[in-house]
């Protein structure tokens, strides 16, 4: 390839360098994430972290592992930026989206430091693409300080379970109500629209439930519009663990497989609503 | 001043609704000059508007088995229509499987261009279905204003590469930015890039072929010639047009125009777009 020929003294200036055979790993992950025009990207030696925040309510973290890449050098403990993540993904799309069998879309990714631009270059069927993305400070992210010590709730399904529920949801209710329990009906999402109240159940002794371990009748109301761009992630995943903790946060971590069969999470945080005063709906 | 034509052969029909196909995904209204061997779609927009220009120019007799034309005048034998060429196309399309389309100037409450589209049926009778596209009729005062442009001397002449690569690049650079600008030069490199506040992006093409039909200039061959232009255009053409998806000849002046041409034995399509500066 012939990206990979001169690469030796050359990458001796970036402080961040990567490289990736096929570029839509990279943009498919992302794409899960991207429900914000602008993303933090945190790179240390166990990969890059993406982060996507909403409202300062909602966070979604991209982890694409090093070992993702085929290549992936960095020389400082952590380099941290933020980037137009909409950009970044027609970059990594500049070949087009849609895969044609045969052709991949190689990546080289550099980076020479704080207030630099990130350079992209790409390849296909021998035709390059160089882009240089303005990488801007970066924004303090928020601490859910989401404990796995402090989880209350947590079930872990195949992702079909969800993908029919979310696709179908009554977006006229702004909100969606999550009940977890270890009593009936164990798991339930419920929303409460113009129309009426439409709850899904999910019984824990289904085939896709995978692990289930509730301690605590626990119903905690989530802004709709927060949970939504989670969608694209669940589309994409392969199953999903659907957390509480004692404050009612919620955590989903979804698996998505890459198409040469990696493995990659990609994480949202949302804050409840409000605290349910009473069970006037449960 | 009357006009009338008969295309019988599907494949004719086919060819020459893609023709019109290709004109109406560039602009919504240009003039259509009909003389007695040739059929030309003409745009001609001011600098002022825009400065598109569209020459595009039909052999009559490789599509039309009747052809007749009595002109404004015997010493100008020729007819100049402004036509929405998308709606010939919606005419057209229902001549897909005809047994022919005739193609004449009426009067009717206004001036039309009547398409009669013969279409077979299993009965003995066959139907016909006949469209009306009104037109206007520029009259002989303004006909100087859709000559044939004179072609400037290009630096650089290159066919354009893979459209299908292109199309997608493009199309992702149309996303970020609103100018896009080709540099090229006469030893085959061809790049593609935009520019932005947030991102520069350039796409990068190398042993682009090149076309042997005018004597290459003093240029040095490596020197680039570039040329800024409105991504949209070049996006519509390359999207729309339906004529050729290998052999597009793109001619650069530096810092002046950008002019894409198709040439087939019995249509050829200018395309310029004059450079629009920073």
């Amino acid at each position: 390839m012939s990206l990979s020929t001169q690469e030796s003294d050359e990458n001796a200036q970036y402080v961040l360098y990567a490289r990736l055979d096929n570029a839509k790993t990279m943009a498919n992950i992302l794409k899960a994430v991207h429900f914000k025009d602008t993303a933090i990207i945190f790179a240390s030696e166990n990969g890059l972290k993406v982060t996507v925040e909403d409202c300062k309510c909602v966070q979604a973290n991209a982890f694409l592992q090093s070992s993702l890449f085929q290549e992936f050098v960095i020389k400082e403990e952590q380099v941290t930026f933020k980037i137009n993540l909409t950009v970044l993904l027609e970059c990594l799309n500049i070949f087009g989206a849609s895969s044609i069998p045969g052709a991949t879309t190689a990546l080289k990714m550099c980076h020479e430091g704080y207030g630099t631009p990130l350079t992209l270059l790409l390849e296909e069927n021998g035709v390059l693409t160089d882009c240089s993305l303005k990488t801007l400070e970066p924004d303090e992210t928020l601490d859910f300080n989401f404990l796995s010590t402090n989880v209350v709730n947590k079930i872990i399904t195949k992702s079909e379970c969800l993908k029919a529920a979310f696709s179908e949801l009554d977006l006229s209710s702004d909100i969606l109500e999550i009940l977890m329990s270890p009593d009936e009906p164990y798991f339930r999402l419920s929303t409460f629209g113009n129309a009426g109240s439409i709850h899904s159940e999910f019984p824990k002794e289904s085939d896709l439930v995978e692990s289930f371990q509730c301690n605590k009748t626990q119903a905690n109301r989530y802004k709709i519009s927060l949970l939504k761009p989670s969608v694209k992630a669940l589309m994409q995943s392969t199953r999903v663990s659907v957390r509480t903790d004692n404050r009612g946060f919620l955590s989903m971590q979804y698996m998505i497989k890459t198409e040469d069969g990696q493995v990659c999470f990609v994480e949202f945080f949302c804050c409840p609503d409000e605290e349910l005063e009473n069970d006037e709906y449960s | 001043m009357r006009f009338r034509g008969k295309i019988i052969d599907i494949g004719c029909i086919q060819h020459f609704t893609r023709v019109v196909t290709t004109i109406s995904k560039l602009v919504k209204s240009c003039t259509l000059r009909i003389t007695t061997d040739t059929l030309y779609f003409i745009l001609s927009e001011r600098m002022v508007t825009g400065g598109t220009g569209i020459w595009c120019q039909v052999s009559q007799n490789h599509f039309f088995d009747e052809f007749n034309l009595d002109g404004v005048s015997a010493e100008a034998n020729e007819i100049y229509l402004e036509v929405n060429p998308d709606l010939m196309v919606r005419a057209l399309r229902t001549a897909q499987n005809a047994k022919s389309v005739k193609i004449k100037l009426t009067k009717k409450h206004m001036p039309c261009l009547t398409l009669e589209v013969e279409l077979p049926t299993l009965a003995a009778h066959s139907r016909l279905v006949t469209h009306d596209v009104p037109v206007n009729v520029i009259p002989r005062r303004l006909w100087d204003e859709f000559e044939e442009p004179e072609l400037p001397d290009f630096d650089v002449t290159l066919f354009m590469p893979c459209v299908k690569i292109l199309r997608n690049v493009v199309d992702r650079m149309k996303n970020l930015s609103n100018f896009l600008t080709i540099s090229a030069n006469n030893s085959g490199e061809m790049n593609f890039g935009v520019s932005t506040d947030i991102a520069t992006i350039k796409t990068h093409f190398k042993d682009v072929g090149h076309p042997n039909w005018r004597e290459t200039s003093d240029r040095d061959p490596k020197e680039f010639a570039d040329a800024r232009i409105d991504i949209r255009k070049l996006a519509q053409f390359l999207v729309g047009q339906q004529l050729s998806s290998v052999k597009i000849i793109c001619n650069l002046v530096h810092e002046h125009l950008a002019h894409f041409f198709i040439v087939h034995d019995d249509v050829s399509l200018q395309y310029s777009l004059p450079v629009v500066n920073s």
